[in-house]
C-alpha cells in the first residue's frame, strides 16, 4: 500500500522502557541514522543511578530523547512529540512531559494487572479513556518480536530482549531513516554471537516491514536535512568531545598525557575512552581513590607529563587539598569535573551546575584556580583544549566544568582541522636562571616570567636544576620555605595576580545582539547555552529584542564584563543551582543580576526560558 | 665513567633504567644549602647521614634522583638532599610518587614517610602501593607517635600509651608495618634502626636495587615526645638478646654467642624464640627471603612485641621477583603503539559514522 509522507521542520521522540529493554542503545542508534541522514539533532539520555531497579517500576524507567530539524537546533526539545513506550511504568512516568497530540507507541505485552498495579496505575490507561488527547498505537512488540526471530533458537527472553530492535526498525520507517549503519553495527556487535546478531537484525527489519505494511502506520513523516556549515560531522557526546580533546591536547602540547581517576559517574566514560587511545601516548591510571587520582596526576604533572584527573561532584571535594597542593607547586593540571546533582550522593546520573563555587572556593587559604566551561557536548573539545593552553602557559592547575547533561548528551560536530590547532609550546626549563655576582650559577624556581607571573617548569633529569619544592609557603623567587609575614602576603597576592593575569589571554565577551538595541541580556555558562539560546529565538521572533552573551571563563572573567553588564537595563541568568554565578558577578560589578534558578537535575526548557525572557522583556520595555 | 660499586647486581635491577653518573661523587654534593632543623638527637638525623652516605655509591645522576614525602617530620627529608624534591600533603606521598614513577622510567623515586603519615592517613595509599608493586623504595621512619603536632598516639603506638590526646590511655591496637606490608605481598619488605649505620645502609642499598616497591620500616627514636621507645634495642646490655637479625639462607640465631634460636611450631606454623640450647640444630628455622609465599615471613614479622618493644626481628623479610606496575603500564602503551604504528589523530576524530555537508 502507499503511505501518506508528511513534511515536518522538526521532531521530538522519546524512547521509554526498563532500565534492561537497551533504551540508550536505541536512542544512540536512532540518533546515529538521524545524524547521517543530514539533520540536526541534539540528545537527551535519562536513566536511573541504579543499574537495574525492579523491573517494571517507575524507578526503573531509562529514556533517551532525540530532537531532530532541518535547522539548527540548541536543545533535546520540550515535549516530545512521539513517546515509544515498553511498559505501563514508562508510560506513566513520561506521559504527562508529552505536548498535546502527540503520538504514543507503546507495548502491550507488558500491560496485565499485575505490571500496572506495579506501575502505580488503578485502571489501564489504554482502556480508560485517559489518554484521550494522544493518538495512542497499541502494538504488541514483544510477541512480534519473539515470532519474528524464532528460527534462531534463542530462549524466549532473549527473542524478547530484541524488541527494541523491532521499536528501532518501526521508528526508522515512521521517520524515513537510513538503515544500513544500525545493521552493520550489529553486524559487529553481536560477531561473536552469531544467533543474537541475527536475532536483532531481524526483529530490526521486521520492525521497519510492520510499518510498511501494516495498516494502523498510514502516514510516514520527513524531516529535510538541515544546511548546516559545509564540512565533515559526526555525532559526539560531551564525554567523548571530553577524552578526545585531552587526547589532542597531548598532542598539541607534545606531552604524554597522564589520566589518574578513580570511577565516579557520570566521569567514568572518560577514563573508558581514554583508556582505549594508548597508541596516543595516553596512560590513564585507575587509582584507589580520588585523591589518590589527583596525587598521581600531579606527580606526573611534576615529572613533565600532561596530568588529568577526571570525577564528579563529591571526587572534587576529596580531591580539594591536592588541588590546594597544585595551587602553591604552580604546575599544570587538569581537573575535569562532570558535575551532577548534590550534595553528597545526590543525583548521580541527574544534571547541576551546582559546583561552580566549590570550584572557585573549596579550598583551606587562598587558592585561587582558572575555572573553565564548555557550553554544548562538542564544546568539551575545545574548552578542554583552551584549559590545557592556561595550565601549561599559567604553571597552575585548572578545573574544567562540564555536567551530566553535556556529558552524555549529543549533537553533529563540525571536525576540526587537527593542523589547524595552536601548538601549545610546555617550554621545559634547561638551564640556570640566576647568575650570583660571583659568576655562580644556580636554579630558582619561583622566579617568574614578567608577563604572565607563571614560573619555570623544570622537570626531573634536568642537570643543574635540582630543586625542593612543596605545600609550605615559600619564599619568593627562591622557592624556600618561609614563615615570614609580608613574605606570605606577597606571595598570596602574586597566586593571585597570576590568575587574574590570564584574563589578558583570553577574548572579550561576546554578546549577541542582532540590532544592538536590546535592553535584557540573558547570561549563561556551561550547559544552558542550548535552552537559554532556544529561548532568546523564541522571544525575538516575537519581535522582542534580546541580547546573549555566554561565559566560558569563570575564573577569570574576560576583561571588561563588569561593562558589558552594565549596559543592559537588566540581566537575567538561569543557573541549574540557586545562584551561584549571579553571587561572584553581584560581588565583584555590584550590578544586580536577576536569576532563574532550579535545581531539578534536568535540562531547562526552551519555553520555559522564554516564558521567563518574555516576562521580564515586558517589565523593561513596558516601563 | 662510573663508580665502583660494592654489589654489581645493584645496577642491574630497580635502577637499571636510571642514567649513570658522569663521574664518582661525594656525600657533600647530597647535601642541600639548607639548614636542618630537626630537633636535637632525633634519630632523622642519623637517617639523613646515612642516605648522603651512599647516595654516591649508587653512580646516578643526581638530578634523576626524586624524593617524595608527605607531612610530618621526617618529611622534611627532601630539603636537605640535593637531589628534586617534592615535599607534599599528609599521607599522599605514594600516590604522588605513582605518577612519577609511572611517566619517568628513568628517575629513582623515594618516599619519605613516618609511622602517622604512612599507616594512619595515607594507609590507603601505601597498601595499594605495596599491591600494586611500583618500582619505588619507600622509607617508613617509624617513632610511633606523632612527633610534629607535638605528642599524640600514632597507629604504631602500643596500647594503653598515655599521651596528650589519651590521659586515660590509648585503646587502640597497634599496626606492625612489616607486618602490614607483608599482607599487601610487598616484594621488598624490611626493618632497620637508625643507631646502627652499617645494617641502614645495607638494608637501604638493597632496597633501592630492588625493581618493585620496597618498603623499609626504620625504628627512630624521637627524644622529644616518645624518647627510650626502642630502647632496648640500644643498650648495649639489651641490645643483643632484643634485636633478631634475618639473614637469607641462614638460621635465625641471636643473643650473646647466638644463644637463642627462632624455631617454627610444626602444628600452628607459628615462631618462637627458644634457648638454642633446648632445641636440635635441624629444628632451627633457616630465614629465607625469596619465598613467594609470604606465610613464613608473617610469621617471623609476628615475633616483634606489640606493647613496649623489647624484641624484634630485623633485616629483609622478604624479596621476591614480580612484575612492576610501571613496567606493565609503560609496556602497554608501547605494545599498543607498536601494533597501530603512528596514531592518526584525525582518524580517531573522525570515527566510523562522520557525513559530509558540501
Amino acid at each position: 500500500m502507499t503511505k501518506q509522507v508528511k513534511q515536518l521542520d522538526r521532531v521530538i521522540i522519546r524512547f521509554a522502557g526498563d532500565s534492561g529493554d537497551g533504551m540508550q542503545l536505541t536512542g544512540a542508534r536512532f540518533t546515529a541514522e538521524t545524524a547521517a541522514f543530514g539533520n540536526d539533532l541534539s540528545t537527551l539520555p535519562n536513566f536511573p543511578a541504579e543499574i537495574r531497579a525492579p523491573a517494571g517500576t517507575l524507578p526503573g524507567v531509562s529514556s533517551f530523547q532525540v530532537h531532530f530539524a532541518d535547522f539548527d537546533i540548541l536543545t533535546p526539545g520540550d515535549a516530545p512529540d512521539v513517546l515509544v513506550a515498553m511498559n505501563p511504568a514508562a508510560l506513566r512516568a513520561n506521559v504527562e512531559d508529552l505536548r498535546p497530540g502527540a503520538t504514543i507507541i507503546v507495548d502491550t505485552h507488558d500491560f496485565s494487572a499485575r505490571n500496572l498495579t506495579r506501575a502505580g496505575y488503578d485502571a489501564n490507561p489504554l482502556e480508560d479513556g485517559s489518554l484521550e488527547d494522544f493518538g495512542v498505537h497499541e502494538v504488541d512488540l514483544t510477541s512480534m518480536t519473539v515470532e519474528a526471530v524464532k528460527e534462531f533458537g534463542l530462549s524466549r527472553k532473549d527473542a524478547a530482549r530484541a524488541k527494541n530492535m523491532f521499536a528501532l526498525g518501526l521508528l526508522s520507517w515512521m521517520y524515513g531513516r537510513p538503515t544500513e549503519p544500525t545493521i552493520e553495527f550489529l553486524q559487529t556487535r553481536f560477531a561473536a554471537a552469531p544467533a543474537l546478531r541475527d536475532a536483532n537484525i531481524t526483529a530490526f527489519r521486521a520492525g521497519w516491514n510492520f510499518g510498511e505494511t501494516t495498516e494502523a502506520f498510514a502516514i510516514r513523516y520527513e524531516v529535510k536535512p538541515a544546511a548546516m556549515p559545509t564540512g565533515r560531522y559526526r555525532n559526539i557526546t560531551g564525554n567523548l568531545a571530553l577524552a578526545y580533546g585531552i587526547v589532542t591536547a597531548g598532542r598539541l602540547t607534545g606531552l604524554d598525557v597522564f589520566l589518574g581517576a578513580y570511577p565516579i559517574t557520570p566521569a567514568s566514560d572518560v577514563l573508558h575512552e581514554l583508556a582505549k587511545h594508548k597508541r596516543f601516548g595516553v596512560t590513564t591510571f585507575q587509582a584507589e581513590d580520588e585523591i589518590a587520582g589527583i596525587g598521581a596526576a600531579l606527580g606526573a604533572s611534576f615529572g613533565g607529563a600532561l596530568g588529568v584527573t577526571t570525577t564528579s561532584g563529591p571526587g572534587l571535594s576529596l580531591k580539594m587539598e591536592t588541588l590546594g597542593l597544585a595551587v602553591m607547586l604552580e604546575l599544570p593540571l587538569l581537573v575535569c569535573d562532570i558535575q551532577r546533582g548534590g550534595p553528597s550522593t545526590g543525583l548521580p546520573t541527574k544534571t547541576e551546575q551546582a559546583d561552580l563555587l566549590q570550584a572557585m572556593y573549596g579550598r583551606n587559604g587562598e587558592a585561587p584556580v582558572p575555572v573553565v566551561a564548555p557550553r554544548s557536548p562538542a564544546d568539551c573539545f575545545d574548552a578542554v583544549i583552551e584549559a590545557t593552553r592556561i595550565a601549561i602557559d599559567y604553571r597552575t592547575p585548572v578545573v574544567f566544568l562540564s555536567d551530566g547533561y553535556l556529558a552524555n548528551g549529543s549533537e553533529p560536530w563540525q571536525l576540526p582541522e587537527v593542523s589547524e590547532l595552536a601548538p601549545i609550546d610546555p617550554g621545559f626549563a634547561s638551564v640556570p636562571n640566576h647568575v650570583a655576582d660571583d659568576g655562580t650559577e644556580s636554579f630558582l624556581p619561583y622566579q617568574r616570567d614578567p608577563e604572565t607571573l607563571a614560573r619555570p617548569w623544570a622537570i626531573p633529569g634536568t642537570a643543574g636544576l635540582e630543586h625542593r619544592i612543596g605545600g609550605i609557603e615559600k619564599r619568593d623567587v627562591t622557592g624556600e620555605i618561609s614563615y615570614d609575614p609580608a613574605n606570605h602576603d606577597l606571595m598570596v597576592r602574586t597566586r593571585q595576580a597570576k590568575v587574574d593575569a590570564v584574563a589578558k589571554s583570553i577574548p572579550p565577551l561576546e554578546v549577541d545582539d542582532p540590532d544592538g538595541d536590546a535592553k535584557v541580556l540573558v547570561l549563561g555558562w556551561g550547559s544552558t547555552y542550548g535552552p537559554i539560546g532556544a529561548g532568546v529565538r523564541r522571544v525575538r521572533a516575537e519581535g522582542v529584542p534580546i541580547a546573549q552573551a555566554h561565559l566560558r571563563h569563570l575564573n577569570p572573567f574576560p576583561s571588561y564584563l563588569g561593562e558589558v553588564l552594565r549596559r543592559y537595563d537588566r540581566v537575567l541568568l538561569p543557573e541549574m543551582n540557586l545562584g551561584q554565578l549571579a553571587l561572584l558577578l553581584r560581588a565583584k560589578y555590584l550590578v544586580d543580576i536577576v536569576g532563574y534558578n532550579k535545581v531539578r537535575g534536568l535540562p531547562f526548557q526552551a519555553a520555559e526560558l522564554a516564558d521567563v525572557i518574555r516576562g521580564l522583556a515586558e517589565e523593561v520595555y513596558d516601563s | 665513567m662510573t663508580t665502583q660499586l660494592p654489589d654489581p647486581k645493584l645496577r642491574q635491577d630497580g635502577l637499571n633504567d636510571v642514567p649513570d653518573a658522569d663521574g664518582p661523587a661525594d656525600r657533600k654534593a647530597y647535601k642541600s644549602d639548607q639548614e636542618v632543623r630537626w630537633c636535637p638527637g632525633c634519630g632523622d638525623y642519623a637517617i639523613l647521614a646515612a642516605v648522603q652516605g651512599f647516595m654516591p655509591d649508587l653512580g646516578l645522576r643526581r638530578e634523576n634522583i626524586v624524593f617524595v614525602s608527605g607531612i610530618g617530620c621526617a618529611a622534611r627529608f627532601p630539603y636537605y638532599l640535593d637531589t628534586f624534591g617534592l615535599h607534599s600533603i599528609h599521607g599522599r606521598a605514594p600516590a604522588i610518587a605513582t605518577g612519577l614513577a609511572v611517566t619517568r622510567p628513568d628517575l629513582s623515586v623515594w618516599v619519605v614517610t613516618g609511622d602517622g603519615d604512612a599507616l594512619s592517613i595515607g594507609g590507603n595509599h601505601l597498601i595499594h602501593a605495596l599491591r600494586r608493586n611500583l618500582n619505588i623504595t619507600i622509607l617508613l621512619f617509624n617513632n610511633r607517635i606523632y612527633g610534629l603536632t607535638k605528642g599524640q598516639y600514632s597507629p604504631t603506638s602500643e596500647t594503653g600509651k598515655v599521651t596528650k590526646s589519651t590521659p586515660m590511655g590509648s585503646i587502640d591496637n597497634p599496626f606492625d608495618p612489616v607486618s602490614l606490608a607483608l599482607g599487601a605481598e610487598g616484594t621488598f619488605v624490611a626493618r632497620t634502626i637508625d643507631s646502627d649505620r652499617k645494617h641502614l645502609t645495607g638494608v637501604l642499598k638493597a632496597a633501592a636495587a630492588h625493581r618493585g616497591a620496597s618498603l623499609v620500616e626504620i625504628y627512630q627514636n624521637c627524644p622529644i615526645f616518645n624518647d627510650d621507645a626502642f630502647k632496648a634495642f640500644k643498650d648495649r646490655d639489651t641490645a643483643e638478646s632484643a634485636l633478631i637479625p634475618l639473614e637469607h639462607g641462614k638460621p635465625v640465631r641471636f643473643g650473646p654467642d647466638g644463644k637463642y634460636a627462632v624455631i617454627r611450631e610444626p602444628s600452628s606454623g607459628g615462631f618462637f624464640a627458644v634457648e638454642a640450647d633446648d632445641v636440635d640444630e635441624s629444628q632451627i628455622h633457616v630465614h629465607d627471603a625469596h619465598l613467594r609465599d609470604p606465610s613464613a615471613a608473617f610469621g617471623l614479622s609476628m615475633l616483634t612485641d606489640h606493647g613496649q618493644l623489647h624484641r624484634a626481628p630485623i633485616g629483609i623479610f622478604r624479596q621476591v621477583e614480580h612484575p612492576t606496575y610501571d613496567d606493565q603500564a609503560r609496556a602497554q602503551v608501547r605494545t599498543a603503539r607498536e601494533a597501530h604504528g603512528d596514531a592518526d589523530l584525525e582518524a580517531l576524530l573522525t570515527g566510523k559514522d562522520s557525513w559530509v555537508v558540501a
